[in-house]
């Protein structure tokens, strides 16, 4: 994690990139990844200010801003350890759940803040979807109920249930393969399905934003193809900020990139911009040596 | 879209907060919930046949319940479900609490009226349950149940050790049968083991009640108690510290009694003594083996002997009033030392059974 | 580095043996025999049981299961004697379904509260009386369910009676309340509750932390996440450790000698005065019994320890697929 020897730990995520698929995503959204276009999105949205974590006496995440434009994807990056995926569940108040927590600061979504004391928590988590790292469909129901749950677990009432089913699969490029046996566990799909489910579970809710957790870490290189056309589809209609150890994923999917980095102390954000600019042009040169595989 | 950053020495940091708990509003809703609470309660225990202290408990658990629906329904909350559940949770544990408290409360309020210096030093040999506090104790039984719970842990420490190190370390072919078979042990009917030892030892054998009886009746509810946490203990040992035994060239025997037991002594300790613990209160097994003496006796094959169960439960039996202030005593003495044993045991063990 | 040409003959694999010193052998075999010597106590109760109660077995065959009465032969020879464990049979499972029942709604209360409800600072010391609690000897229970549970306990007797007597099992037909099944199946609920909640415990808190957060990253409240993810988890978990408590139940002896009224009548009114069950009617019996009662003794232990064993089985059985899924 020390910075100062990059050299010693540089092949730790080397990277070949030969190997990795490219996604196969219509050129209109593809080039719609230019600077004005970006920042075309306006300021609503969610947005962190000054966000801090701990875990009981542990400081781990000091004093991150940042915004998340609406209908973009943002790339948390950074080595293990640097408080991304704390700082992911500080966004959508996943982080109380663990025992003697705090956080300070704020983070404002459609600029109100949710950890203000009328906010109910459960509420922010239905608009603010989570999808985590290990793919977690409920073992005890079918596929068709698991992309319901959120409903019945939120008590949100649907008027089309079969409806919404189908769309939400529809969205998260599930459809296809499971509408023949919407019956079936839904642990009887694959890892990359069932992260799709997941994806679907969550979108049932109809979130405006969509936090992802290194979505990909447990699944082979074709599905992982596969969540990220999903993502980038997604991203026409909704804001979502993904964690990833993978470079190369980044830069796939991401319109902007937050670089995070302990240096022993907690984790900070050392740099953010836009993704082509962050691999091409970074303006830190520990980000720079992250995004080229020198240390990680 | 750069960002700037203070270097982290620099950096001002805020006062960590937790939004999510809110103490003041939190007790402010709990406190007016409880209140409201309490005022159902009172009509309802007016207005119903409800009776004594369980009776205001019982309406106020109606009460609470009663309230929250109305105000989830004013407040026109989705999370009624999550609020009742809550309250049902709490109310299930502080319920079961309640016998817990009396039973320690009595056998402590009782119990003490018995207990003088004399209770300690003298038997029964000339006096009987019914006679005034001052006479007798229970030396006897205490000195009996030492003898007879000492002998069986002899017997049932080594076995139930050497079954779990026959599960764990060996892992032959019978391990998994062994373990089922510890394990469905552990469930045997504690006057199944007395009928058990009284069929094979004092009819058989001795040809009397006596102590060794009672203490290999005691045993066979012993051993599964220590079989299961040992093994639980030997299974924490890390396979690296063997393999690095068998590395430097030792037999299994030599890294089994040089490496991995003295690495977990105080686990099997603890082990022995919840096995104890287990069984210093049985009385079903005692009563048909070791049975009942009233004098302070050493001998463990000529004559019956006194344990603390077996005295409470005769005391009992007589029923007066002085040998139930016996009986209570005596319980007070025996629920002392199972106490005192299982928390030695876990403060041994170092955290509460479970996980850590 | 040099290649070597493949050889064509077919390979076949190498067994490898741990071979092991004279010392190892005799340690082995050490162990072994110390082990199965312990296992085999189950055997040897099973045996000797039996083979003292064979004759009672032969005498009355399979009316020894299906009669309630438990006589003595006459000292002047009028009436031969009669051995039969139908009423104490019925009566230990009254009793300790009955305890059960209670003691199970209580026992997952008390299991969610600790894992899921109770203050972090609390927990490790509430789970630590939980302990403590159930190595409290069964006859401290027993004098307190005596003094102490049974006037209480009469009264809701006498309240259940009142407002639902009209159901068979609530009747009574003499108005006696003191010593009945529902005071030792209450008794026993108490004393099982804390095996319960332990085995239950452990398989809650063991529950996916994943599939909890993934109810909660759906807007779920904490009641939502326990339905969805840690009861359906932990069902078998509550299963076997209530197969457990049941064992437990069925053979506990002292506490439920002291607080049911031992009549050898088979009876379902679990608020009368009538029950029994086999473990106390043995605790009883064994005083004053002669030669031949000692061995229908003996057969009615052997049925115990089967019923009890068979209880017992299963409930491992269970929990360990529990803890295996886990």
């Amino acid at each position: 994690m020390s910075e100062s020897t990059p050299t010693e730990n540089m092949q730790a995520e080397t990277i070949v990139p030969s190997i990795v698929p490219t996604v196969n995503v219509p050129a209109e959204d593809r080039t719609s990844r230019t600077a004005d276009n970006l920042e075309a999105k306006g300021q609503s949205g969610l947005e962190a200010r000054g966000v801090h974590a701990w875990f009981d006496k542990h400081h781990a995440l000091a004093d991150v801003s940042l915004h998340f434009p609406q209908n973009t994807v943002t790339g948390l990056i950074g080595p293990s350890g640097c408080g991304k995926s704390t700082f992911l569940r500080t966004l959508n108040r996943m982080h109380e759940f663990i025992p003697k927590s705090a956080m300070a600061g704020e983070v404002l979504f459609n600029g109100e803040d949710i950890y203000g004391s009328d906010v109910n928590a459960t509420e922010i988590r239905t608009r603010i979807g989570m999808v985590f790292q290990k793919p977690n469909p409920f073992p005890a129901m079918t596929i068709g109920e698991n992309v319901l749950a959120g409903l019945k677990l939120a008590k949100v009432k649907a008027s089309n249930k079969d409806e919404l089913l189908e769309q939400c699969l529809t969205r998260a490029g599930l459809w296809k393969e499971v509408k023949d046996r919407l019956k079936a566990q839904g642990s009887s799909l694959s890892g990359g399905q069932q992260q799709r489910l997941c994806i679907a579970r969550a979108l049932a809710l109809n979130p405006e934003v969509l936090l992802l957790d290194e979505p990909c870490s447990a699944l082979d290189p074709g599905s992982t193809l596969r969540v990220e056309e999903t993502i980038v589809q997604l991203s026409q209609s909704m804001t979502i900020v993904i964690v990833t150890h993978n470079m190369q994923q980044a830069a796939r999917v991401s319109d902007y990139c937050a670089f995070f980095l302990s240096d022993g102390g907690p984790g900070r954000l050392v740099e953010a911009d836009l993704t082509t600019n962050m691999f091409s042009n970074p303006s830190d040169q520990r980000t720079a040596d992250y995004v080229q595989g020198r240390f990680g | 879209m750069t960002v700037f950053t203070t270097p982290t020495s620099e950096l001002e940091i805020p006062e960590p907060r937790t939004p999510w708990r809110n103490p003041a509003k939190s007790f402010r809703t709990n406190a007016t919930t409880a209140v409201i609470s309490a005022v159902v309660a009172l009509l309802l225990y007016a207005l119903t046949g409800l009776d004594g202290v369980l009776g205001w408990y019982v309406s106020f658990v109606i009460g609470l319940l009663a309230v929250v629906l109305v105000q989830s329904y004013l407040q026109k909350s989705k999370n009624v479900t999550d609020r009742v559940a809550s309250i049902l949770v709490s109310v299930g544990f502080a319920s079961v609490l309640i016998p817990w408290i009396s039973l320690i409360a009595t056998v402590i309020n009782r119990g003490r009226h018995a207990i003088y210096v004399g209770f300690f030093t003298h038997d029964m040999l000339v006096n009987s349950m019914d006679e005034p506090l001052n006479l007798g104790g229970i030396s006897h039984a205490i000195v009996g149940t030492l003898i007879i719970v000492g002998l069986s842990t002899l017997v049932a420490a080594p076995l139930g050790i050497i079954s779990a190190i026959y599960i764990v370390e060996i892992n032959g072919k019978g391990a998994r049968a062994v373990r089922f078979l510890t394990q469905a042990m552990s469930g045997v009917p504690s006057i199944v083991a007395g009928l058990f030892i009284y069929s094979t030892i004092v009819i058989t054998l001795t040809h009397k009640n006596n102590a060794f009886a009672g203490a290999l009746a005691l045993a066979v509810l012993m051993l599964p108690t220590v079989a299961r946490t040992s093994e639980e203990v030997l299974k924490v040992v890390p396979r690296d510290l063997r393999d690095s035994s068998y590395a430097l060239g030792a037999t299994q025997m030599r890294t089994t009694f040089k490496v991995v037991l003295p690495t977990v002594r105080s686990g099997l300790i603890t082990a022995t003594i919840l096995g104890v613990a287990r069984v210093a209160g049985e009385t079903a097994p005692l009563l048909l083996t070791s049975q009942y003496f009233v004098r302070l006796t050493t001998n463990i094959f000529d004559s019956p002997m006194a344990s603390l169960p077996t005295y409470v439960f005769g005391a009992l039996r007589t029923g007066t009033e002085l040998s139930m202030a016996r009986a209570w005593g005596a319980a007070l003495v025996l629920i002392s030392i199972v106490v005192l044993l299982s928390v030695i045991a876990r403060l041994l063990s170092g955290r509460p059974s479970g996980r850590k | 580095m040099k290649l070597l040409p493949v050889s064509d003959t077919e390979v076949s694999p190498r067994i490898l043996k741990v071979s092991r010193g004279t010392a190892d052998k005799v340690f082995r075999g050490v162990v072994l025999a110390g082990a199965m010597f312990s296992v085999a106590v189950l055997g040897l109760i099973c045996a000797f049981l039996l083979y003292r109660g064979f004759e009672i077995f032969k005498d009355f065959g399979f009316s020894f299961f299906t009669s309630s009465r438990w006589e003595a032969a006459a000292d002047d020879g009028s009436s031969p004697a009669h051995y039969g464990v139908a009423a104490m049979l019925v009566g230990s499972i009254v009793v300790a379904t009955i305890a059960v029942v209670l003691a199970v709604p209580f026992a997952m209360s008390v299991a969610l509260y600790l894992e899921y409800y109770a203050p972090q600072f609390l927990k490790r010391t509430l789970v630590s009386i939980l302990d403590l609690v159930a190595s409290i000897p069964s006859v401290i229970w027993g004098i307190w369910g005596y003094t102490i549970l049974m006037p209480h306990a009469m009264g809701w007797s006498k309240t259940l009676n009142h407002w639902l007597g009209w159901i068979p099992i609530f009747k009574v037909p003499v108005p006696i309340f003191e010593r009945s099944p529902f005071i030792a199946g209450t008794l026993l609920a108490m004393m099982i509750l804390p095996i319960i909640t332990s085995v239950t415990r452990e398989v809650y808190s063991q529950a996916p932390r994943d599939q909890v957060d993934a109810a909660y990253g759906l807007g779920s409240t904490k009641w939502g996440a326990i339905k969805t993810v840690v009861l359906p988890f932990g069902k078998s978990g509550l299963v076997g450790g209530t197969m457990l408590g049941l064992g437990r139940a069925l053979g506990e002896t002292i506490a439920v000698y002291l607080v049911l009224n031992l009549v050898f009548k088979v009876n379902f009114h679990i608020l009368a005065s009538v029950g029994g069950n086999v473990a106390s009617m043995i605790a009883t019996k064994f005083g004053e019994a002669g030669p031949y009662e000692l061995k229908a003794l003996m057969a009615a232990g052997l049925v115990l320890f089967l019923l009890t064993l068979g209880v017992n089985f299963l409930a491992s059985a269970i929990v360990n697929r529990s803890k295996k899924i886990a």
